[in-house]
């Protein structure tokens, strides 16, 4: 039975109205004034990333249900409720959110010039809106923050990103909002289904079994356009690279870990005949698009969008480890997630930072930037190893995690999934190889070294990586509970007919012999 | 009923709409205060309200203040509201006689407010005639300007062709059940549904479909939205659309009730075709007036979802869709005319390119409108959209609701479009605004109004299904 524990104080509101009210306050700043404007985003930043910490040191790692729970009546007619809180699954990306949010801030410094203000303001509701996603316990409330959402990363995209960003942004806003109307229909049919919108109470409903397909497949729509699974994944490149760089680590660090985790939270617990059923073509999916995006990598010539490739690859591992449907492949699954945030969210503060001094993304226009820039190598090495999978760096944790769940559910996926670990070596170490090796190019050779901001903002995630990597236990430890009870929820509902089954049905349906 | 002046109580508001409406007129040509007129229109309209409200649940022959008829009447009077305080600038601009211009909108409100209160289908028609012949000349007011003629005139023919409609459709039922009283019609209807009846319905649903542009009854709403003037264009896409969704409401969930399995089978494929061609017509329009009139058209097909649903919370969803969409459409029309500098001038969107670096409020402000029509929370957009298409599923329609949603992602595209032209383009040239206090009130009520309705819709909600019957 899944219990609640009630919060003392409502910390989950204040990390997410924080931000906004912090975005309220840079209304009333005037225009002129940017130092201000940047130093008061910052400021709320790291005082939201602050008030996130109390989730760190007093999660209760043995507790099987939710913590920090807020619940009051909202809409009482559409009986939708202001309902938080947080279990092993979320609370690491709320933390992660609150830190991205930071280093976005701190990137953006310099690279953003025009319309300042609505920069920070933007960023600042991104960032309450994603922290929502992750917080909600009430269907309802989780769709109007999961949706919220889009309208400031719209703008983001669109008013700060690069020369092909109209075409981007648009792509960008129809795919995901295509993908979460179906969604939309899904939660409303689930309410008349279940009488309820409370996450926790829906966690425990059996629904019939055609319905968790149909409404499976309904969730999976948004949740596969956000994470993004091929074949729905070409908005990402396209949007990664036009975003300007806080965009685009947002995107990677945070919002396309939204996709993974309403898989876990909602299709694994809300449907897990259907979970069980489709499994095998969900494999199947995740393994296309880690091979696939993997050598798309190797086909790019520009910095942003082999990482923004890789990420297709990144992401594919995640859902593979979910639907695994083992301890380790779903615990490393969501360590991955937390990895991909840092260590792409990394990469692209990398990019970014050349960005600035160069104006250019062409990996050609490189080469030789080891002698240039010796601190930034140093750094963007032990990003590419993360993002490798060597050991010692977080990278390896999760993908080693996820590989193993998977070899114990399905021998062949893993074998499969492998080779994408060695196309993965393969593109990140020909990447380092053309911008930092060989001969330094005449047009790059006085660049500056990064700065005590940049440094700042790539210092923690360095960190991160390193310290996943030793020592991943205090990260592992938030979930193995609720991943546990997850997991067993998913099994005890026995075997259900298979794929082949299901289709069969469907075909008898419409052509009746 | 013995007559009394009493009994008249039910009516007064309509006799105090008729009365400052004739009043106005007469002055016209005696007060040259524009000032005046506008003072009077937007009190006129408030204390409508007040006479409205204190008269809910009193009866007059064939003619009820019940409490749908009041929500509606709501809706209708704030319509009102909002474009008496767009309209000051343009009116002057375009030279209109300031106690006809708002004389006409009274009579129009005072035809609607018979469409939502009327109880036989007489009462009704008549609402709908006086209502209908008082926008056909507010169309025509920019007589100046070719489109306004010819989009008066597409209206008038197309509208009387609509009306006849409507006639054929009493007589029938007349016919049929020999009485003209909603009730009554049920009564009847209940024992016998025939192919008569049915002829009977669709006669109706095509009168009622003109007004509130379904498609393929829509012809006429590009050409005489882009024609009017544009308060009235705001005031028509909002007010008579409301008025033709109170009469459809009424009309069709309480008369015609005991037939609704036959006629929501025929009223289904009407809305799909009407939420997919209406939005998909959108994506090609570069003037805006255009735009919103066919984004308008696709919007009639979401709220006839909540007719096809036959039920008192899809009858509720219709009225708060309604109430939400006054806020939003006319808003985004109050932006049109702050951009324009004379009729026909400011219309093209790409004049909108840039506009967020020149004037950052009406940019922001158009921004929240566009995003709530289409439906991104937290705005009230989507909540209208969400209570629609919940009770859509709740009656069983679930792929109607499936098309709804596909059919509003279509509609984004167009939304999107002036937001990007607004924020993510430079400025060509320098954009002047219509200076004018009480248009940027109505922008500011119709902001909070879709931020608060989006946020704490539960009273407004409540009431929409206490209302609805």
């Amino acid at each position: 039975m899944m219990e609640l524990k009630m919060a003392e104080f409502p910390w989950l509101s204040l990390i997410i109205w924080l931000p906004v009210a912090g975005a309220l306050l840079l209304f009333l700043v005037p225009r002129r004034a940017e130092g201000l404007i940047k130093g008061l985003a910052l400021v709320v930043a790291l005082a939201d990333l602050v008030v996130s910490l109390p989730l760190w040191f007093n999660f209760d790692h043995h507790w099987v249900g939710f913590q920090f729970v807020e619940k009051h009546p909202w809409i009482q007619a559409l009986h939708a409720q202001y309902f938080l809180g947080v279990d092993g699954i979320s609370v690491l990306f709320i933390l992660l959110s609150a830190l991205i949010t930071v280093l976005c801030i701190l990137i953006s410094w310099e690279s953003i010039t025009e319309k300042v203000k609505e920069f920070y303001i933007s960023l600042l509701v991104t960032s309450a809106a994603m922290i929502g996603v992750f917080c909600a316990l009430d269907l309802f409330l989780f769709y109007v923050f999961w949706e919220a959402m889009l309208i400031p990363m719209y703008l983001i995209i669109g008013i700060w990103g690069g020369p092909r960003r109209l075409y981007a942004t648009i792509k960008f806003f129809l795919y995901t909002l295509l993908g979460s109307v179906l969604m939309l229909v899904g939660i409303i049919v689930i309410y008349f289904k279940a009488g309820t919108l409370e996450i926790p109470s829906l966690m425990q409903m059996g629904l019939p079994y055609k319905l968790q397909i149909l409404l499976f497949l309904a969730f999976f729509a948004a949740f596969a356009v956000k994470v993004p699974m091929w074949p729905v994944h070409t908005w990402l490149p396209d949007a990664h690279t036009e975003a300007p760089t806080a965009g685009s680590v947002i995107l990677a660090g945070i919002l396309i870990k939204m996709g993974a985790y309403g898989f876990l939270r909602f299709s694994l617990s809300f449907f897990p005949k259907a979970t069980l059923a489709l499994a095998v073509p969900m494999l199947i999916l995740s393994i296309i698009a880690i091979i696939y995006g993997a050598l798309a990598c190797l086909a790019q010539s520009d910095l942003k969008r082999l990482i923004a490739y890789s990420s297709v690859s990144h992401m594919g591992f995640v859902t593979l480890g979910i639907f695994s449907l083992t301890g380790n492949g779903v615990e490393g699954a969501i360590l991955q997630m937390i990895n991909h945030g840092v260590v792409t969210g990394a990469l692209f503060m990398c990019v970014g930072i050349v960005y600035d001094r160069t104006h250019s993304r062409e990996i050609s226009y490189y080469g030789g930037l080891a002698t240039v820039m010796p601190v930034y190598a140093a750094f963007f090495m032990v990003f590419t190893m993360a993002s490798i999978g060597l050991p010692g760096t977080n990278g390896f944790v999760g993908e080693f995690l996820i590989l193993l769940g998977t070899f114990q559910a399905k021998k062949w996926a893993a074998a499969f999934a492998a080779t994408g670990v060695i196309l993965g070596a393969c593109y990140m170490l020909w990447l380092y190889q053309r911008v930092f090796c060989q001969r330094v190019n005449p047009q790059i050779a006085g660049l500056p070294e990064m700065n005590l901001r940049e440094t700042l903002a790539l210092l923690p995630m360095l960190i991160l990586v390193l310290w996943i990597g030793i020592y991943p236990k205090p990260f592992l430890s938030f979930m193995h509970v609720s991943v546990g009870h997850l997991l067993q929820h998913v099994h005890s509902v026995g075997s259900v007919p298979g794929i082949t089954q299901l289709i069969k049905e469907g075909l008898h349906a419409v052509f009746p012999a | 009923m013995p007559f009394s002046l009493l009994s008249l109580k039910a009516v007064s508001p309509e006799i105090f709409l008729v009365l400052l409406a004739s009043f106005m007129v007469l002055v016209d040509r005696v007060v040259s205060s524009k000032s005046f007129f506008f003072w009077v229109a937007l009190l006129g309209t408030a204390l409508t309200w007040w006479l409205c409200r204190e008269v809910v649940g009193s009866q007059f022959a064939s003619y009820t203040a019940d409490p749908y008829g009041f929500f509606l009447k709501t809706v209708f009077l704030l319509a009102l509201f909002l474009s008496v305080l767009i309209s000051p600038v343009y009116a002057s601009r375009e030279r209109f006689h300031f106690g006809e211009y708002y004389g006409l909108l009274f009579f129009a409100v005072c035809g609607m407010m018979f469409m939502a209160s009327g109880t036989d289908l007489l009462v009704i028609y008549l609402g709908l005639e006086l209502m209908s012949l008082s926008i056909y000349v507010l169309v025509a007011l920019g007589w100046r300007d070719a489109r306004s003629l010819e989009g008066a005139l597409k209206y008038f023919l197309l509208g009387s062709l609509a009306s006849a409609f409507l006639v054929m459709g009493l007589a029938l039922i007349y016919g049929l059940a020999g009485t003209i009283s909603l009730s009554e019609i049920a009564r009847v209807l209940s024992i016998r549904t025939d192919l008569s009846v049915l002829t009977a319905i669709a006669f109706f649903l095509i009168a009622l479909g003109f007004k509130v542009a379904m498609v393929p009854f829509h012809m006429w709403a590009p050409d005489a939205y882009e024609g009017a003037p544009t308060p009235v264009t705001a005031f028509m896409s909002v007010a008579a659309k409301a008025a033709g969704f109170a009469a459809l409401g009424r009309v069709f969930l309480l008369a015609f009730a005991p037939a609704h399995p036959a006629w929501s089978q025929l009223l289904i494929p009407f809305a799909v075709l009407t939420m997919f061609a209406g939005n998909i017509l959108a994506v090609v329009q570069t003037n805006i007036k255009r735009l919103l009139a066919y984004s308008s058209v696709a919007h009639a097909g979401y709220i006839l979802l909540g007719i096809v649903a036959g039920t008192k919370e899809g009858l509720s969803a219709v009225m708060l869709y309604l109430l939400i969409y006054a806020f939003m459409n006319i808003g985004a029309f109050g932006v049109v005319v702050l951009l324009q500098k004379e009729s026909g001038v400011g219309e093209d969107i790409f004049e909108y390119q840039g506009l967020a670096k020149l004037h950052p409020l009406p940019a922001f402000f158009m921004l929240l409108f566009l995003f709530s029509l289409t439906g991104i929370p937290p705005t009230a957009g989507f909540i209208g959209k969400f209570y629609l298409f919940r009770s859509v599923v709740h009656a069983g329609h679930t792929g109607l609701a499936v098309l709804a949603v596909l059919a509003s992602v279509i509609a984004a595209y167009p939304y999107l479009r002036i937001v990007m032209l607004m924020y993510m383009k430079d400025p060509q040239r320098e954009v002047s605004l219509a200076p004018s206090a009480s248009l940027w009130v109505a922008l500011t009520l119709s902001a909070l109004g879709v931020i608060l309705i989006g946020l704490y819709p539960g009273s407004l909600l409540t009431s929409a299904l206490y209302s609805a019957f």
